[in-house]
């Protein structure tokens, strides 16, 4: 494996009373495209700033292509390409006026830098004397991209880059990071949607200042503890209350269509059931309370359903 | 491309792009232009602490000739605005309560020239003080008129007069408008450095821009004098217009060289860039910098600078606090320079005060301006 791209150690951070960060540690090499995945306030902004140089850790080591973010933050900054988590650009300039300034504050040009951002600024590119601030959601996104890109960064880090983008242009901008992955560039990205943590080589399941889990997206959902199982039912107003009244059910969380329930293997008496066994158990349960139509079957864990698990025990666990 | 060089044509496309900001922004940027110009024309035409079309009344009886004489010598000025005779100070008193008049001169029985030296003559005038600044400048004018009276009177009875007699220098017709110029160049100055660098700069910082010029290798002074430079350019812009209306439409006329004028310009405005610079490295939101840059500069020039209010009539603490406000200073530059065609030999004092300020102020704003997120 080669030279880590990115490594950090036990990182906090603080802002007066909260913690922002807790002991954070891991690490990127090159090429890889590395997820942050968690909710608003899980710390990922926070985070990406201590790595892009505009933060101070309060404690920790941070190399970043072997670069202090704080001793080295002038050689670092010529290296790395950064977009904000918000919108950030000057919506009274236009497309290319934007984009010749950010590849003019980094001594290059657009003309120079054209057959690198070309693949993505092709997109855009028949707005280029449109102001910033009249593009699209998806577009701003995508020329935000451009502007991080122009200086031909070795490094991006792309803090929430689709929220509050349309479908479609979701769909479209992870398409682009697919193309600047297999082009070699190491990319770390945050994201709130689970959907997205799955185009990632591998991804951090992050909450409250904490990381919870690191790993190969299609591994995640196998750390998955007990059995799982899909319920399917017209009735979905009622299920979800009737799910938490059966014995052995340890949580019951709606996913779109159907109910995503998680038991115990083992019974009372000691008996350790087979999942077909505990599909037969659910499904009774429900027939009894009168749910006559509904579907129970066994389902592999994914990601997700692996999150609020972990977000559970971190929340009981802080409880007590 | 070497080091230097980059730097350079770095900062050339940050100007580049401030200036587009500037222009893009057209209601501002029309308000930046116009502003000074309509402040100057209101300064000149309404705002006037000069005052004209005094009302007059003599009160004297019928008989005496020196009433003759003193109505005719009112009615000669041409500030004054002579009304009938009345017969007594009785007679003013219900003349002032109806506001029919602003002054009365009320002679006293020996006034007349054959009783002069003999008798000190008396002679009482009277004005309206309800308000105070207006009615000394009412009182002033009246007795002007009346010390000329006498010196004529004097001459005529082949005594020799010995008056004591005040000179306005400088501005001998005591025109206010050339009083207001100055200061006004000073306060236009102030508005569209301080205030409007405080406010682009907030403004970024606001929109989150502030947080990818500072991931990128911008150095601070770069970010500074970028955002300064242009502004720099409007505020001369905005002198030269302002002077060129004074100087044609109101005639003020102009003494000193244009040169220092100009550069004391450039100095004055450094000084209040460099303090918008630090408001707003001070400040977290565009409504913060605005309120600071109003209070801490646009007030003080206005108030403590001298411009509407003189130094002299302050409280003596007032007068120590107008010290640190750079208009102050300012304001007794340009008006050396354009009113008395004063040199550098004299504004060396006031030239250095300010250079001082500037080099605090801008080693507190390059300090102050972080290169991470505060």
């Amino acid at each position: 494996m080669p030279d880590p791209v990115v490594q950090i150690e036990n990182v906090s951070k603080a802002f007066g009373a909260t913690r922002a960060l807790d002991q954070i540690a891991f690490s990127v090499s090159a090429g890889e495209l590395f997820g942050l995945v968690g909710p608003d306030g899980a710390g990922k902004s926070t985070l990406f700033r201590i790595l892009v140089s505009l933060l101070e850790a309060d404690r920790g080591v941070v190399r970043v292509l072997g670069l202090d973010p704080v001793g080295d933050l002038w050689a670092l900054r010529r290296q790395v390409g950064y977009m904000p988590g918000r919108f950030a650009l000057y919506g009274d300039l236009t497309v290319r006026e934007n984009l010749e300034f950010f590849a003019a504050v980094f001594g290059t040009s657009v003309e120079a830098e054209y057959t690198s951002i070309a693949p993505i600024y092709q997109q855009i590119e028949r707005f280029a004397d449109r102001r910033a601030g009249a593009l699209s959601g998806g577009m701003k996104q995508k020329l935000a991209l451009c502007c991080a890109l122009v200086h031909r960064p070795a490094m991006l880090f792309l803090d929430e880059p689709t929220t509050g983008v349309d479908a479609v242009s979701r769909r479209e901008f992870w398409d682009l990071l697919g193309t600047l992955r297999d082009s070699g560039l190491t990319t770390i990205v945050s994201t709130p949607y689970m959907d997205e943590a799955m185009r990632c080589d591998r991804v951090a399941l992050m909450q409250t200042g904490r990381i919870l889990a690191i790993d190969d997206p299609t591994r995640l959902g196998a750390r998955f503890p007990r059995p799982l199982f899909g319920v399917h039912t017209r009735d979905r107003r009622r299920v979800l209350d009737l799910l938490r009244t059966l014995p052995l059910v340890t949580s019951v969380f709606p996913f779109g269509d159907i109910v995503h329930v998680s038991t115990a293997r083992v019974t009372a008496h000691g008996d350790d059931l087979s999942d077909a066994a505990l599909a037969e158990h659910l499904r009774d349960g429900l027939v009894a309370a009168g749910l006559g139509d509904a579907e129970v079957r066994p389902i592999d864990a994914g990601i997700e359903d692996l999150f609020m698990e972990l977000m559970g025990t971190e929340s009981t666990g802080a409880a007590s | 491309m070497s080091p230097r060089f980059e730097a350079w044509s770095t900062l050339l496309a940050f100007m580049r792009k401030e200036l587009r900001h500037l222009v893009r922004d057209r209601q501002t940027f029309v308000i930046l232009l116009c502003l000074p110009l309509a402040q100057l024309l209101l300064f000149g035409y309404a705002v006037r602490t000069d005052v004209n079309e005094i009302r007059i009344a003599i009160a004297a009886s019928a008989a005496d000739p020196a009433a003759t004489s003193l109505r005719a010598q009112f009615a000669n000025s041409d500030r004054f605005i002579l009304l009938p005779s009345i017969p007594n100070a009785a007679a003013a008193e219900r003349l002032f309560r109806s506001q029919q008049t602003d002054v009365v001169v009320v002679l006293g029985p020996r006034t007349d020239s054959r009783t002069v030296g003999v008798t000190p003559p008396s002679l009482l005038i009277i004005t309206d003080a309800s308000d105070p600044n207006t009615s000394t400048t009412m009182a002033n004018y009246a007795q002007a008129v009346v010390r000329d009276w006498q010196a004529l009177r004097s001459d005529v009875s082949g005594r020799v007069a010995i008056d004591v007699r005040a000179r306005m220098r400088y501005n001998p017709t005591l025109r206010s408008v050339n009083l207001f110029v100055p200061g006004l160049i000073a306060l236009i100055l102030t508005l569209v450095t301080s205030l409007m660098t405080a406010l682009s700069l907030s403004r970024e910082k606001e929109r989150g821009t502030m947080e990818l010029l500072l991931v990128s290798p911008l150095r601070p002074w770069q970010i500074i004098v970028g955002k300064v430079i242009p502004y720099l350019g409007l505020a001369l812009v905005n002198v030269v217009s302002v002077l060129l209306a004074a100087r044609f439409v109101f005639l003020v006329p102009f003494a000193g060289s244009y040169w220092l004028l100009m550069g004391a310009s450039v100095l004055f405005a450094l000084v209040s860039l460099a303090l918008g610079v630090l408001i707003a490295a001070l400040t977290s939101s565009q409504l913060a910098a605005t309120l600071a840059a109003l209070g801490g500069t646009l007030l003080p020039s206005t108030m403590l600078s001298g411009l509407i209010f003189p130094i002299a009539s302050m409280p003596e603490p007032l007068q120590w606090v107008t010290t640190i406000v750079p208009a102050r200073w300012f304001v007794e530059i340009i008006r050396g320079v354009m009113l008395q065609g004063t040199g550098v030999d004299v504004v060396w004092r006031d030239l250095l005060i300010l250079s001082v300020m500037l080099v605090v102020l801008l080693v507190a704003a390059i300090r102050r301006t972080s290169v991470r997120l505060a």
